[in-house]
């Protein structure tokens, strides 16, 4: 029997900022994009260039990703262009843990713990979710998927995507 | 176990995604209001056999309230629209109609 | 019969044929310690058959000897104890568990030895357990119930023991999507399934068995090449999916499906979790689930080598194993004569077949006449002969009343009732079934069915789960008549026969037990279940329940569709609790949240406290220090010195935008929006019910942000509440907020040389004239970027900071380091009680439990007399909210030292409409105080404020009552000049 390997590779990322920023995005989305660097990613969607990503987190919510070097620079970027708009910008940066999950069976760990419909999950969705017991953001990046979650359970759900990914328990029938 | 869509982000998800809030369009009483409105709005509900108006919070999802017109009896979802509005839309109205046509809204 | 020539693996084993089984591999097991041996693809069944072991359990009530039945997922009675250990499991059925080598079962219900059961004294005794009996006869004296009878029956009923050990075994869920599955993968489901793919979308089929094809290899020439054609071509479709091993357990709302798949069931080598529950999302499901056969009520037909017909026949087929040298067949159709055509077949001795129809001629009937069989028609059997094996079985004219008029050789009986459709899946989500009086059955009513999110039906059946039995568009069978509706045999049995007329095997159910029911007022089929307790447990029914609603019909005088049938629950089969709870157990049982600093705390040896589902650090005992001196050791430490608190897990919600302060001021009951900017203000939360839900310290960052803090456990529910009322009823104003609780750690620094400590880090002016108590400044302290708080919770003091969380640990411990020369020292959240108690502080959760308002606890300082409204006013002015008979905080001194327990009563006068003491008071909060040397508490009182000085009575269990005195809740530092240092 060949030797069993994980379903996918579960990798800590690092160094990532995070700004959350609320407002009203028929009226700010222009000055949005515009501070962000990025076109506004349509509903439940992410828009990733270079190493930046802006996601769409509810009707009035976008989550900027960048390096975080440059965080402080975005930051004033976003309450300058917003000025005078009611709209919250807030650094997260420190609020969750994010996780790439890559592998050819990225997919069926996924499986094992959200809701979701996978098959039906584009590059360019980003899904809020569950996985498990705790909320979840996912999209898929090249070779897998981009997790982020709260902080807290970053113990708890790093054990829970290495047991889901567990070797040998791929989802194909038998 | 339901099926909801939720309206401002288009998802149909399952219902451990969603929170539920109990009868929507329930019109808020405050200081200065008399005892009778004010246990109606606090108390009395109408739990109705049928088409319910009712709210839901995408909890795992994007976080917004919203309200679906939902079947007690049979689970038929006949549409959800968001908490904003203060009737069911047309379009979820007619939905209702169509299985219930002398339904009116509780409201 | 010719015996096989090899004996092992079983004198009961063919020389030839066995379509499931691999004879290359034998493999050894265990029954009752005895060994034996089974082939590769042998259920346990099939292996305990073959090695010639007919007795396998005994009867839930009556500790009858009971055999195998049936072949498949409707066996009643061969429910045995498998593995060891860990791995023990009870109730597993023999006829759908694969054997494994060196597998390890025993049977269950039989006490010393299976052979020699001490219960069965209960059979001779069955006329004394009647239906009911139970409810009948346990009544009085209430006392016995629980000293004689209740310990007795423990231990005489009820099926296998429940493991003592914790399961070893891995499980996993998935959710699965497709637009439809279809459940079975016989003849009829695979069909389906085909006409599905080439419609489009994804079809997934689940099949409860290793092999595909159901009963049609079995019953129909040219059967196996049938479904070999359909599987070829279903497995060249993209779009379909064939799942074995996988069992529908349930079918819920909007299409939600339940299926356990079993990937390593009693393997434990295979390294792999050992079942899966699939959790599927179906846009529709067709249930092709087929059809289980019915038992006959017979005298004596739970005898072991009674079993259906189509088991002896699968047994003959599928596995080369002979459940009788010299078979009998009992049937009321032309289905039961394959199974004679299937011994013979296998060279097999066939007694005759006893049909209880007065004619018998259909293809089938003949075809067994011509190979030589004796058709006894219009005969019944009028009892069996033998205990715990079948020597034969005594003749009867069907239409009599059991006047025995031969007698038969056998040592196995093949009975055929006719088939009940398999319509679990239909009804557990809501579809309506009919009785098909032809057929003798109930289907699907096709006009009810169950419907998914859009109003539209989501459910179809197809095949024999439809009362299409033959299926035969698809088999090429003939089509057979309808089976005789046989319900007693013989039709006018005696009551006495009828005592021993088995209709619910699993449940020890008869005839008679029905009869009762009925006899009794029991009319409603759902009663009549319960008092009988037919078709409950494990099986749900799947042999009895046809037969005991004609019973029941028949004793109401009413047709069986008068009568009904009772609801089909799931699950169909019985699912793990390991299944069930999946992944979640041990380390990642639930989400553990985790402060930034939990490591630190966790190397410290901290104890810990759940706080919802953080764990917060309780007490840090040193050496071989108990709680209760590690916490005393660190208030003492916070009132003399300095100490530090992990508060990271208060909420801290940002609040921005035009209306923000507007909004504030209907979320709290005080004035938010005229907080200066870079102060602080205490805050109280309400709901429209006028009850507290939560209270914290609001800060004012700038002109259009205030930051909420809110109790631990309080943060996601206040965002929630917060949202809830800017998205449902004020959507027009301009506000948002945002839960930032986890940017930040949050440290306290407590006592009279926090301020020290501060200093001693530098960067920030931390000086009473440039920091006030209630204000708050933005910096950096040794580097570390903060904001700090001038807040105070323990009447000391205090400062709280606040850095992104990924820098909390390093402050955490800069802050350490600086500390040590004015010994600082980490306290707990005990300690963090003792403290706000001593100063009358209260605690969200403690002081309240949602029936509590703000006025009750004297905060009428912190409730805003100039705003017009705000979220509880209206309900705070109802007549019993502001009435001054409510129970109002007060302090309580204990007058002997004895601490009053958490919770307890204080006694007033009288007594209550129930005869108990009335009450006027209760203990909310109570500590023992290192601060003063001796206990404190808190409670609400009727008037208590009124009545300083007035002594308490607290009646305590075990001992004398507590007499406290009411007192001021500030225990200490009345002044209050501490906090300012």
């Amino acid at each position: 029997m060949a030797e069993m390997t994980a379903l996918a590779r579960v990798t800590r990322v690092e160094g990532l900022g995070m700004v959350t920023i609320r407002a009203d995005l028929d009226r700010a989305g222009d000055a949005i994009a515009g501070a962000s660097g990025l076109p506004l990613p349509g509903r439940v969607g992410i828009v990733a260039e270079g190493d930046r990503a802006l996601g769409w987190m509810s009707p009035d919510e976008l989550l900027l990703m960048l390096p975080h070097a440059e965080l402080a620079d975005a930051l004033t970027d976003l309450r300058e262009a917003l000025r005078g708009e009611a709209s919250l910008v807030a650094d997260v940066s420190d609020m969750r843990c994010v996780f790439d999950l890559t592998g050819e069976d990225a997919d069926q760990v996924l499986a094992k713990l959200s809701p979701t419909d996978l098959e039906m999950f584009p590059p360019g969705a980003l899904r809020r979710t569950r996985l498990a017991q705790v909320p979840a953001a996912f999209w898929r990046i090249p070779g897998g998927f981009r997790l982020i979650a709260f902080r807290s359970v970053e113990v708890y759900l790093r054990e829970l995507l290495e047991t889901a990914a567990a070797p040998g328990t791929w989802l194909d029938p038998r | 176990m339901l099926l909801l869509t939720c309206p401002h982000c288009g998802i149909a998800a399952e219902e451990t995604e969603f929170n539920p809030g109990g009868e929507a369009h329930l019109k808020r009483h405050g200081p200065g209001a008399s005892d009778e409105d004010f246990e109606g709005y606090l108390f009395l509900r109408h739990n109705v056999k049928g088409p319910v108006l009712e709210r839901w919070r995408h909890s795992y999802g994007c976080g917004k309230w919203f309200l679906a017109a939902r079947d007690s009896v049979t689970l038929q979802v006949y549409g959800t629209y968001p908490a904003s509005l203060a009737h069911p839309s047309d379009e979820v109205g007619d939905s209702v109609r169509a299985a219930h046509p002398n339904w009116r809204t509780q409201i | 019969m010719s015996r096989p020539s090899a004996p092992p693996p079983g004198p009961f084993r063919l020389a030839s044929g066995g379509r499931l089984i691999d004879r290359a591999y034998s493999t050894g097991f265990r029954f009752n310690r005895r060994h034996l041996r089974g082939f590769k693809g042998d259920t346990l069944a099939s292996a305990l058959l073959g090695s010639g072991v007919a007795l396998v359990g005994r009867s839930f009530k009556y500790h009858r000897p009971r055999g195998i039945l049936a072949s498949g997922v409707e066996e009643p009675n061969a429910l045995l104890g498998l593995g060891q250990g860990g791995r023990f499991e009870p109730n597993q059925r023999a006829t759908t568990t694969a054997l494994m080598p060196g597998m390890v079962t025993e049977s269950q219900n039989a006490w010393p030895s299976l052979d020699s059961d001490v219960g069965a004294i209960n059979a001779p005794l069955w006329r004394f357990f009647p239906a009911g009996f139970y409810y009948k006869t346990f009544i009085h004296p209430r006392a016995a119930w629980l000293n004689v009878f209740e310990p007795v029956i423990r231990r005489a009923a009820g099926l296998g023991r429940a493991p003592k050990q914790a399961d070893p075994d891995r499980y996993e869920q998935a959710y699965g999507f497709a637009e439809t599955v279809v459940v079975g993968g016989g003849i009829a489901g695979l069909s389906a399934a085909r006409d599905a793919a080439r419609e489009g979308g994804r079809v997934l089929v689940l099949e409860q068995t290793p092999h595909w094809g159901g009963r049609t290899p079995v019953d129909h020439a040219g059967g196996e090449a049938r479904v070999g054609a359909l599987l070829d071509e279903l497995r060249g479709m993209e779009n379909v999916t064939l799942r074995r091993n996988t069992q529908a357990t349930g079918l819920y709302d909007h299409g939600y499906l339940l299926a356990r798949e079993s990937l390593a069931d009693h393997d434990p080598k295979a390294d792999l979790p050992r079942q899966r529950l699939w959790r599927i999302r179906a846009g529709r499901v067709i249930v092709a689930t087929g059809a289980h056969e019915r038992p006959i009520a017979f005298a004596g037909n739970d005898v072991p080598g009674v079993m259906l017909a189509s088991a002896v026949r699968d047994y003959i087929v599928n596995w080369a194993v002979a459940p009788g040298r010299r078979i009998a067949v009992v049937t009321s159709n032309d289905d039961a004569y394959r199974t004679a055509l299937a011994a013979l077949d296998a060279g097999l001795e066939v007694a005759a077949v006893i049909d209880a129809r007065p004619v018998a001629d259909g293809r089938l009937p003949q075809a067994v006449r011509a190979r030589g069989v004796e058709v006894l028609t219009g005969t019944g059997i009028a009892g069996v002969r033998g205990g715990k094996l079948i020597s034969g079985v005594d003749l009867c004219a069907q239409d009599g009343a059991g006047k025995v008029t031969g007698r038969l050789d056998c040592d196995c009986v093949a009975m055929s009732g006719g088939w009940s459709p398999v319509v679990h899946l239909w009804s557990h989500c809501g579809g309506r079934l009919l009785w098909d009086e032809p057929g003798g059955f109930f289907r699907p009513e096709p006009s009810r069915p169950p419907t998914g999110p859009d109003g539209a039906p989501n459910v179809a059946v197809v095949g024999a789960a439809d009362g299409d039995l033959a299926v035969a568009a698809l088999t090429g069978a003939e089509v057979e008549a309808p089976s005789a509706q046989v319900w007693l045999m013989p039709a006018q049995a005696t009551r006495k026969a009828r005592f021993k007329m088995w209709l619910d095997y699993q449940n020890d159910v008869k005839v008679s037990d029905v009869v009762v029911a009925a006899q009794e007022g029991f009319v409603s089929v759902e009663h009549a279940k319960r008092y009988t307790t037919l078709g409950m447990a494990t099986d749900q029914g799947k042999t009895s329940n046809v037969n005991g609603l004609a019973v029941l019909s028949e004793a109401l005088a009413q047709p069986v569709a008068a009568t009904g049938t009772t609801t089909f629950r799931p699950p169909y089969t019985p699912l793990t609790f390991g299944a069930i709870a999946a992944e979640a157990k041990g380390a990642i049982f639930q989400p553990l949240r985790r402060t930034p600093m939990h490591a630190w705390h966790e190397a410290r040896g901290a104890a810990w406290e759940p706080v919802g589902l953080w764990r917060r650090p309780y007490t840090y005992p040193q050496g071989g220090e108990t709680h209760t001196d590690a916490i005393n050791r660190e208030i003492l430490a916070v009132r003399g010195g300095v100490g530090m608190l992990d508060a990271s897990t208060l909420g801290k919600i940002l609040v921005t935008g035009p209306d923000a302060g507007r909004f504030l001021d209907m979320v709290y009951t005080g004035m938010m929006s005229s907080l200066p900017v870079g102060k602080c203000r205490y805050g109280l939360m309400c709901n429209d019910n006028g009850f507290l839900i939560d209270d914290g310290v609001v800060v004012r960052l700038a002109e259009d942000q205030w930051l909420c803090h809110t109790t631990t456990g309080g943060a996601e529910r206040i965002h929630g509440h917060m949202e809830d009322w800017l998205q449902c009823e004020w959507f027009d104003w301009k506000v948002y907020t945002a839960n930032l609780t986890e940017q930040y750690a949050q440290i306290a620094v407590v006592g009279p040389k926090a301020r020290d400590l501060l200093e001693a880090l530098g960067g920030m002016d931390v000086s009473a004239e440039a920091l006030p108590f209630m204000t708050f400044a933005d910096g950096e302290l040794g580097g570390h970027p903060v904001r700090l708080y001038r807040i105070s919770f323990s009447g000391e003091l205090s400062f709280e900071l606040a850095t992104p969380a990924g820098r909390g640990l390093a402050l955490w411990e800069a802050l350490m380091a600086a500390g040590k020369p004015f010994g600082v020292t980490p306290y707990g959240t005990e300690a963090m009680h003792v403290l706000r108690a001593e100063k009358g502080f209260i605690m969200i959760g403690d002081e309240t439990d949602g029936t509590v308002i703000p006025q009750d606890l004297n905060l009428h300082w912190a409730i805003s007399k100039k705003k017009a409204d705000f979220i509880g006013k209206r309900a705070q002015e109802r007549s019993f909210m502001a009435s001054p008979d409510r129970w109002r905080l007060v302090g309580l001194e204990s007058l002997d030292g004895r601490m009053l327990p958490d919770g307890v009563y204080a006694v007033a006068e009288g007594v209550n409409a129930n005869g108990q003491r009335n009450v006027q008071g209760r203990v909310t909060s109570t500590y023992a105080s290192p601060t003063l040397g001796r206990p404190i508490a808190m409670g609400l009182v009727a008037h208590g404020p009124e009545r300083m000085g007035e002594i308490l009575e607290f009646p305590v269990k075990g001992a004398d009552s507590v007499r406290a005195r009411i007192v001021d809740p500030v225990f200490y530092d009345k002044e209050g000049t501490r906090a300012n240092g």
